[in-house]
């Protein structure tokens, strides 16, 4: 089982540890699920997603040209530090991974799934064979802080960060070492990615701390990331389910419709003629909790779909859940019914995400077009 | 204390992290402290139906963390005559108190002797340790 390198400053903090793609990773420290993800919404938030992979690509305009015949997003409109959501596609329209890609000076650098990260990397290297130089790098970790104070405890350790706009990265400096940061993240808060060395993790680490920020597991990422509608792979995103069913057309540059990528004509059609399944909001209507894989019916016991991830929201202080459902369902306020032990718990459609904050953008373009 | 001593049975535990205390003939259950360890921040509590019979080791209810559902068995046979609702309004009452404000159910006991099978506190904790490790 492979550790991350601030697998020591878990264990100070208290972390019980899970096993995640081969990683021991923090699933909660010792406030506990509810309360870290209640710091990270009112407060700020650190987590360690030092296991995810951070692959770089060296080249210039011809690499920008090859990328685009693998990428659904348009890589010549995004300009230098910019990031983008998007996929690495499977020749039937499913989805290998979800990814940030990031434009940098001298190529680009693509944040996978630590699950999918070697697979990516052989993905990759098949299709642009051995011209550019391509590396996974396994002497950098990854550092996000997320939450409304996030802005200011990172820069009173990185002055100028403020100054990033959402989906936008700049090298700064700390201890004399080159850091990559990227305003971004995965729990619907405002807050910074950090590529930081391996060496200097753990030091920077503890400072976030000195200065008011708390270590959050995995267990609250997921509380977080289902609030703000976010897709998990491998539960709500695979190889056989695609972009538009997943309800991230936005994803999909509109320049690209009618350009050649892997499973291009699946999204055209797609993209065109609509879908029979749609990725939804969910909202049961009592307290009952509908887990991944719960079926879902309509009135008349016809089965309609599945949820894909399920959960209790602390900030919403229910239930909430997001599934796949016929597209004749999938519109806001349908009635529908959960199975959950053998009973049929009422339900309805709603929109994501489940908890929305009301902070002001600064600037930039936002994830969600 | 003394005398509540007397009419009070001394606390029993299940493999299945149940507590139990009887009180004359009625039985008092829920989940143990090691088991709300185990399962972190509960957000949902099942109770079974009032006036229904449940048998030993048979499912009760059922708890949820963020994370995961657990299933909650019952130590006895007997007839459910009281719930705790309150738990299932705050179910953070289970891992603030769960010896105490989180119980979960009551019982009607059927066979006093389904007692015997259990632990007490000391071999409840070596079980839990050992379960544990």
């Amino acid at each position: 089982m492979k550790k991350t390198p601030l697998y020591n400053l878990h264990q100070k903090h208290g972390a019980k540890f899970v096993q995640f793609a081969g990683y021991e990773m923090p699933i909660q420290y010792e406030t506990g699920i509810v309360k870290e993800h209640i710091t990270t919404r009112n407060n700020s938030g650190i987590f360690d997603v030092s296991h995810m992979g951070q692959l770089f690509l060296k080249g210039g305009d011809e690499l920008t040209n090859d990328l685009q015949k693998i990428f659904p997003i348009d890589l010549a409109k995004i300009s230098i530090n910019q990031s983008k959501y998007s996929f690495l596609m499977k020749e039937n329209g499913g989805i290998y991974d979800d990814l940030i890609i990031t434009k940098l000076k001298d190529g680009y650098m693509i944040i996978l799934n630590a699950a999918c990260k070697d697979a990516d990397l052989n993905i990759l290297k098949s299709k642009i064979g051995e011209k550019y130089q391509i590396n996974l790098s396994d002497n950098l970790s990854l550092i996000a802080i997320q939450g409304p104070k996030a802005k200011d405890v990172l820069d009173s350790l990185v002055p100028g960060v403020t100054k990033l706009k959402f989906m936008n990265g700049n090298q700064f400096k700390y201890k004399d070492l080159d850091i990559y940061i990227t305003r971004s993240g995965y729990t619907g808060e405002d807050g910074f990615e950090i590529s930081i060395d391996n060496k200097i993790v753990e030091s920077f680490v503890e400072k976030l701390i000195e200065k008011g920020s708390t270590m959050i597991g995995l267990g609250a990422r997921d509380t977080l990331r289902l609030e703000a509608g976010l897709c998990l792979y491998g539960h709500d995103l695979d190889e056989n389910t695609s972009p538009i069913e997943a309800n991230l057309k936005w994803a999909i540059s509109k320049s690209k419709i009618n350009e050649k990528f892997p499973g291009s004509e699946f999204i055209k059609k797609q993209y065109n003629e609509g879908v029979s399944k749609l990725r939804v909001g969910i909202k049961p209507e009592t307290k009952v909790i509908a887990r991944e894989s719960t079926k879902i019916f309509d009135e008349k016991d016809n089965e309609i779909g599945k949820v894909t991830s399920g959960t209790f929201g602390p900030s919403v202080n229910g239930p909430i859940a997001m599934g796949y459902i016929h597209n004749d369902y999938s519109k806001k306020n349908t009635k529908i019914f959960l199975e959950v032990r053998g009973k049929r718990v009422p339900a309805s459609i709603c929109e994501m995400p489940f908890y929305k904050k009301n902070y002001v953008r600064e600037g930039g373009d936002n994830v969600r077009n | 204390m003394l005398e509540k001593e007397e009419t009070m049975s001394e606390i029993k535990f299940s493999k299945e992290h149940e507590w139990i205390t009887v009180d004359g003939e009625v039985a008092t259950i829920g989940i143990t402290k090691h088991a709300t360890e185990l399962l972190g921040d509960i957000v949902f509590a099942e109770l079974p139906e009032k006036g229904s019979n449940v048998n030993k080791d048979a499912t009760a209810g059922v708890v949820e963390s963020t994370k995961a559902a657990s299933d909650v068995y019952t130590p006895i046979s007997g007839e459910v005559v009281d719930t705790n609702q309150s738990i299932v309004d705050d179910p953070s009452k289970i891992n603030s108190d769960p010896e105490g404000d989180g119980w979960f159910f009551k019982l009607k006991i059927k066979d006093p002797n389904e007692m015997n099978t259990l632990m007490n506190r000391d071999e409840y904790d070596k079980f839990a340790k050992e379960s544990a490790s």
